[in-house]
């Protein structure tokens, strides 16, 4: 039987914050994830959605290594989170919402970088990372240009290529077209379906952009106040909210837009 | 090329690369060392003492190597942080001591640049000789401080992982502090009582105190045309206390580091706004 490539079972994350109260110091705590569970099945694209702060970055962490969970199990590819990191690293790339590279660096000299990282050889590595790109709709003589001077689509799309260089199983894809022009947001999604149907990769992919996961995720959890409130496939959770869109299932089962699920932005969670 | 040493060669090749970016800020700050450096030795010229002079010369030389070496490493982090890049690097599947010995092997060049440079500038301003040093016991003592402080250095780094801002003050507060006790341009003892015990502390000190011996300070044969170098035997003691600092400070510093790092994976500092 072939293995989930995520189990996620119960995970929980908590984050204290100190508050001046007063003017005495006091300790606020919040529940950022409070028991989430799913499972992904390889080669599958699952889509995590939810509003502001409501732990969908927590969780894109937790899974990166980057953040220790409170309780709770996390296996990826069968290998368990934190006890079995250095070889889960092997297997994830990850694109975050931000495009965080060495700015002054050229595109070409980032990837570079990151395929020495990964100890990868770097002719290879860099013929991969490119062909990325060029699917991705970039022109070669940009290769050679300091990050600072291209667009956010642009780096956005050297940050997928980044993540796919090193050839993951696993890509974890934390809001990747947040701010993107129409057309570079149409090359990525048009991208990432190709890769799953080519390469089999496992995506994970969190979004705000309700369109977008319909058309690239198998399904889809609804996140909000640090739990999984729903999850299915687009139409299965359109009749789950008996909605005409999956903009009003999203609305009507995670509260957003009400006070209480608004109030999740604003707590310590927001991360 | 093996994948460890891949690995190394990354942070060389990222450290190089950004040098060459911000090339007219690296020349700024080897300018200002020179002039620094000039200016302290200047002193010596000015009173018309030749060992003061040489003791000024050798402080700054050493204290611009160390310094270098200790502040790259220290900042590797606080860079990464104000880069963005710091959650990417801690996720690549590198272990701490390649991410850190491929820092600190960066470091060394950028100190060894930034040396040459100070001793050109040196001798231009300044009547400095070399004949009759101890080159060779020199290198030796600067090879065993270089263990000590990677190790300090990697201990400074990990302030910037605790607090992004704080520990970035905390790394420089540190490397201040190393100056005033470790005796760079006066001998210890002129301290006051309560700070001397602090200086036995600094690698910098034993170093210092070699360097001065093996370039003939203090020997009353060292003349203004020919130095009188103690030979390597003369600082062996030194020489083991900076060896054995190293031995214990490079392991403390990964120990420490990745408590911290840990410390940081349950508190959520890693990320990029902290």
């Amino acid at each position: 039987m072939t293995l989930p490539a995520i189990q996620v079972c119960d995970l929980r994350k908590q984050f204290h914050r100190r508050r001046k109260r007063r003017g005495a110091n006091a300790s606020e705590e919040a529940w950022a994830l409070a028991g989430v569970s799913f499972e992904v099945a390889r080669g599958d694209t699952y889509g995590l959605l939810g509003p502001n702060g409501s732990g969908k970055s927590t969780l894109i962490r937790i899974l990166s290594t980057l953040l220790v969970a409170d309780g709770g199990d996390v296996r990826l590819m069968g290998h368990r989170l934190p006890e079995e990191q250095a070889r889960v690293r092997w297997l994830i790339g990850r694109v975050s919402v931000d495009a965080a590279f060495y700015k002054k660096l050229s595109t070409r000299e980032n990837l570079l970088y990151t395929a020495l990282l990964y100890g990868l050889d770097p002719e290879r590595a860099e013929r991969r990372a490119m062909d990325v790109l060029e699917r991705l709709g970039m022109e070669q003589r940009t290769f050679s240009a300091p990050l600072e001077e291209m667009s956010r689509g642009m780096q956005q799309k050297i940050s997928i290529a980044r993540a796919l260089m090193i050839n993951p199983p696993l890509l974890l894809l934390d809001e990747p077209t947040t701010g993107l022009d129409p057309k570079s947001r149409r090359d990525v999604q048009a991208f990432l379906e190709d890769l799953r149907q080519r390469e089999g990769t496992t995506i994970l992919l969190t979004t705000h952009d309700m369109a977008e996961a319909e058309r690239l995720c198998g399904r889809i959890g609804f996140l909000a106040r640090g739990r999984l409130v729903a999850e299915g496939t687009a139409e299965g959770l359109r009749r789950q909210a008996s909605a005409a869109t999956l903009d009003d299932a999203f609305i009507g089962l995670t509260g957003a837009g009400t006070v209480s699920g608004d109030a999740a932005a604003a707590s310590p969670t927001s991360r | 090329m093996g994948r460890g040493l891949r690995q190394t060669w990354a942070f060389m090749f990222r450290g190089y690369h950004l040098t060459r970016r911000y090339l007219s800020w690296v020349v700024v700050f080897n300018f200002y060392a020179l002039t620094g450096s000039a200016a302290v030795a200047l002193i010596g010229v000015a009173a018309n003492d030749h060992e003061l002079t040489l003791t000024l010369i050798v402080g700054a030389l050493l204290w611009n190597f160390l310094s270098v070496l200790y502040n790259e490493i220290a900042m590797s982090i606080a860079y990464e942080r104000w880069e963005g890049t710091l959650e990417y690097t801690f996720m690549a599947p590198v272990s701490r001591l390649v991410h850190l010995t491929g820092v600190s092997l960066f470091a060394l060049c950028n100190s060894i640049v930034n040396t040459t440079v100070v001793l050109g500038g040196l001798m231009l301003f300044t009547p400095l000789h070399l004949s009759g040093a101890n080159v060779a016991g020199i290198l030796v003592v600067i090879l065993a401080s270089t263990l000590a402080f990677v190790g300090l250095g990697v201990i400074a780094a990990a302030l910037p992982v605790l607090s992004p801002e704080r520990g970035a003050e905390g790394t420089h507060i540190f490397q201040g502090s190393l100056l005033l006790v470790s005796g760079v341009y006066y001998p210890v003892d002129v301290l006051p009582a309560w700070i001397q015990p602090l200086s036995a502390l600094s690698p910098a000190t034993y170093t210092l105190s070699a360097c001065r011996k093996l370039v003939g300070i203090g020997n009353p044969a060292t003349t203004e045309d020919r130095l009188a170098a103690a030979p390597l035997s003369a600082v062996s003691g030194e020489i083991l206390v900076l060896v054995a600092m190293g031995f214990v400070l490079i392991p403390l510093g990964l120990f420490v580091f990745g408590r911290v790092e840990r410390w940081a994976k349950r508190t959520g500092r890693l990320k990029r706004t902290g």
